[in-house]
């Protein structure tokens, strides 16, 4: 709850990438990511009676994070559906529904609370489809904020990117922008597998241009397809989430020194866009991994893997992966900031890539 | 809660009086508990129940335990009852009785021989068997219509028969076989029928009951909000007692009976969570009266004899499909093999074992037939023969189904053909105009 105040403050650090990128743009129309995600259950719930949308707080309350603002006036209280403080419950209540054919979209407050969930979302919802021979498929989405917060402390401020990637029978995103959220939402209702749908309390606010394509209701981004978000020739930046604005804004300091970085926006992180990534490598020899999360095993990890076995023979340097500080996020503002990537420390380390000379980590 | 803030729950009809649906369910040891109503009826079940497990305790001289209450009602009691009635008013016809029969058999002859199956080394991991329990799932599956759902345990081989698996498939799934109802992809724990309309074969304590919960809110949600007006579809949802003690079904007991979802919920009361004894796990060993805790009816009913469950089954099933709300049923039952073929079952007392044993509902209902003229010892033993060589046919069948071939582990991991969102003309699913109505086929 805290975070739709404390958000204001910290958003205030990755504005700055969003502008740049802004000034790229001659898109007359701008969207937050809050309403891009809003826009999408609407579209989505107006197309497709057996869409419904199921959690604490979503209706009468707005969402805890207004994400679902105005949707129970539209649809009623039968297909927005309050429910009382029972991860387990209502998520398996949501499953059981998919099985009959049902399109659930469950939210979590936030995904730190889908831990009280994942036996459903795991066990009842990945692996059906494939215990069942092709006999139960579970069209359903898990949504809701992922990943670091602000001065909320270890339980409240977790990526979960890597865990969810790791379990055959999901599929996992990761939004950025308002296109992203968008694209992304809609193609997750519509997919006919259970899809992990990661938002970022710290973009909901963020805005972004949006093109009229995007605006149209048969807007659709494919899963499993990453976007370059910016072209480059020197080093490649894998991020998602949040990460990918803190990447944009590492790439154009980058520029002024010389570098020229090509910024790859994941959006699925389960199934990865493995081709995407490696045909990036091979032309640019570097890679730099950004990420929220855990170093071990991680997202990072995974591609770091696909392109030490892919495309071993093109890298010009080892790999670098950036992630988040090896404990559980700590309270104090500095420690907190200290815990989690910044733009430096992805400057720091395409440097490296590059063989420029980098001073001594003194930020800390 | 304010009634424009919930799910709707004034399109039901109001709920008929419980106890005034038939004469046989005045019957005591039947009575159901309703919170909403008249305390009378509460205090007599409590009366009741509580003299019946006193006195059947004391016979089985369990009381050094001062919370063990176990026992439960005597069948004989029941079926002297009965008889004291005149035949006009038997509790099955001879056709029901012939059905719920077979049905009883199959499940105890297949269990047999999945015994003997598991240890020539047929099938493999964990093996849970139903017998002694069989009263429970053909009294209340073979009430069912085929759109109901039934969702169920790692326990799950008898429920699959009673919900009309043909035997073949469940046996080849257990032998791992690509004839399986799952294609051997499943197992013993992981039993699925969409045409049947069973949805699993739970594996972990509690993970059925909100899936069921969720099946039953799909029935009222697809009457309600997709207009289907004749989609009456109930859900049963069988767990254990030792499950009774999980968040999940605390969970599920107060979403279905706050949105009033069609679904029964069915404990079957082995007594025993593997070596923890349901005595020594609940702080209340009568779980019947979580229902009126929640807001439903509460119901406990002896789980060795299957006319008493039927009964209770019919009324609480009708219920459900009435838009009246869930039911919780208690069914006090026995499990005569251990947890799983895989436990020594070196806790349970042999002289409870063998209270029980001489409480087997199959026996029970031969002799309630036979006594009423409802059958003849001859019909009886065709259906064990006939049963026999269903059983049989089906082991021959598994034995003989070829194995999964290789290219088969890749499949299935999602309903997208491809499982990358791409679809079969090598498009992104989502570019195809189709794609929210659910294109997808494996």
């Amino acid at each position: 709850m805290f975070g739709i105040i404390m958000q204001k403050a910290f958003g205030q650090r990755i504005r700055p990438a969003v502008s740049a990128w802004r000034g790229y743009s001659s898109a007359a129309k701008e969207m937050t990511v809050r309403d891009a995600l809003n826009s999408a259950l609407d579209e989505e719930m107006s197309a497709d009676p057996k869409v419904f949308l199921m959690g604490e707080e979503v209706g009468e309350y707005q969402g805890a994070y207004k994400i679902s603002k105005g949707l129970l006036d539209k649809y009623g209280p039968e297909r927005v559906l309050d429910t009382p403080i029972t991860e387990a419950g209502f998520t398996g209540i949501g499953v059981g529904a998919a099985y009959h054919g049902l399109k659930p979209v469950i939210e979590f407050m936030t995904f730190n609370f889908s831990m009280q969930a994942i036996d459903h979302i795991i066990n009842s919802a990945a692996k059906s489809n494939y215990m069942s021979a092709g006999q139960m498929s579970v069209p359903i989405v898990f949504r809701g904020p992922n990943g670091a917060a602000a001065g909320v402390g270890a339980q409240h401020s977790h990526c979960y990117a890597s865990w969810y990637a790791s379990c055959p029978g999901l599929k996992v995103l990761a939004p950025y922008s308002s296109e992203d959220a968008r694209g992304l939402l809609k193609a997750a209702i519509r997919d006919p597998d259970p899809v992990v749908f990661l938002e970022n309390e710290l973009l909901y606010g963020e805005t972004f241009p949006v093109s009229a394509e995007v605006l149209d209701s048969s807007f659709c981004v494919p899963i499993g397809k990453a976007k370059i978000e910016r072209e480059g020739k020197d080093v490649t930046i894998t991020a998602f989430s949040k990460m990918v604005g803190y990447a944009l804004k590492a790439a154009e300091i980058l520029a002024k020194e010389g570098i020229s970085a090509e910024v790859i926006n994941l959006r699925s992180i389960r199934p990865l866009d493995r081709d995407t990534i490696n045909a990036s490598v091979r032309k640019t020899n570097r890679l730099v991994t950004v990420e929220e999360g855990f170093p071990q095993h991680g997202v990072g990890a995974e591609i770091c893997a696909s392109v030490v076995e892919e495309s071993f023979g093109y890298l010009d340097a080892p790999v670098e992966r950036i992630a988040g500080a090896d404990v559980p996020m700590p309270y104090a503002a500095n420690l907190e900031r200290l815990a989690v990537p910044q733009v430096e420390d992805i400057v720091r380390a395409a440097k490296r890539a590059c063989y420029r000379s980098v001073p001594m980590a003194a930020a800390a | 809660m304010a009634s424009a803030s919930s799910f709707s729950a004034t399109k039901f009809t109001q709920p008929l009086p419980l106890n005034g649906a038939t004469s046989r369910s005045h019957d005591k040891h039947q009575s159901f508990f309703d919170p909403l109503r008249t305390t009378p009826s509460s205090s007599s079940f409590l009366g009741s129940t509580r003299k019946l497990r006193l006195s059947s305790a004391s016979k089985l001289k369990l009381l050094a335990n001062p919370n063990r209450r176990s026992a439960v009602v005597a069948v004989s009691d029941v079926v002297k009852e009965k008889k004291a009635k005149s035949t006009t008013n038997l509790l099955i016809t001879k056709e029901e009785g012939l059905v719920v029969y077979e049905d009883m058999i199959l499940g105890r002859a297949f269990e047999d021989m999945c015994a003997q199956m598991y240890y020539r080394g047929k099938m493999f991991g964990f093996v849970h068997l139903y017998n002694g329990q069989e009263a429970v799932s053909t009294g209340f599956i073979k009430l069912l219509k085929r759109e109901d759902s039934v969702v169920s345990t790692y326990r799950d081989h008898v429920h699959a028969l009673s919900k009309g698996v043909p035997a073949r498939a469940v046996m080849s799934e257990l032998f791992g076989k690509t004839t399986g109802c799952c294609r051997g992809q499943g197992g013993s724990m992981h039993m699925f029928s969409k045409e049947h309309n069973l949805i699993g074969g739970f594996a972990f304590i509690g993970e059925g009951i909100p899936v069921a919960t969720g099946a039953a809110f799909s029935s009222k949600y697809r009457r309600e909000v997709l207009k289907e007006v004749d989609c009456d579809h109930v859900t049963l949802a069988f767990f254990g007692d030792g499950t009774c003690n999980n968040g999940q079904f605390f969970e599920c007991l107060n979403m279905a009976a706050l949105w009033k979802l069609p679904i029964v919920f069915v404990v079957e009361n082995n007594l025993w969570a593997i070596g923890m004894s349901h005595m020594r796990a609940t702080s209340d060993p009568e779980i019947w009266k979580k229902g009126p805790a929640f807001g439903m009816p509460g119901v406990h009913v002896d789980g060795m004899d299957v006319l008493k469950v039927r009964e209770v089954a019919k009324e609480a099933i009708g219920r459900a499909r009435r838009g009246e709300g869930p039911t919780l049923v208690e069914c006090e039952t026995y499990r005569f093999r251990g947890h799983s073929l895989a436990d020594p079952d070196e806790l349970r007392d042999p002289a409870e074992k063998a209270h029980y044993a001489a409480r087997d509902p199959i026996t029970a209902l031969k002799k309630y037939m036979i006594e009423n003229s409802l059958a003849s010892e001859a019909e009886l033993k065709a259906i064990e023969k006939k049963i026999d060589e269903v059983v049989e046919d089906a082991v021959e069948f598994a034995d003989e189904s070829p194995h999964p071939s290789r290219s088969q582990l890749l499949e299935n991991v999602f309903a997208d053909p491809k499982g990358f969102g791409i679809g079969p003309d090598g498009r992104y699913r989502c570019e195809d105009p189709k794609f929210t109505e659910g294109t997808a086929h494996v």
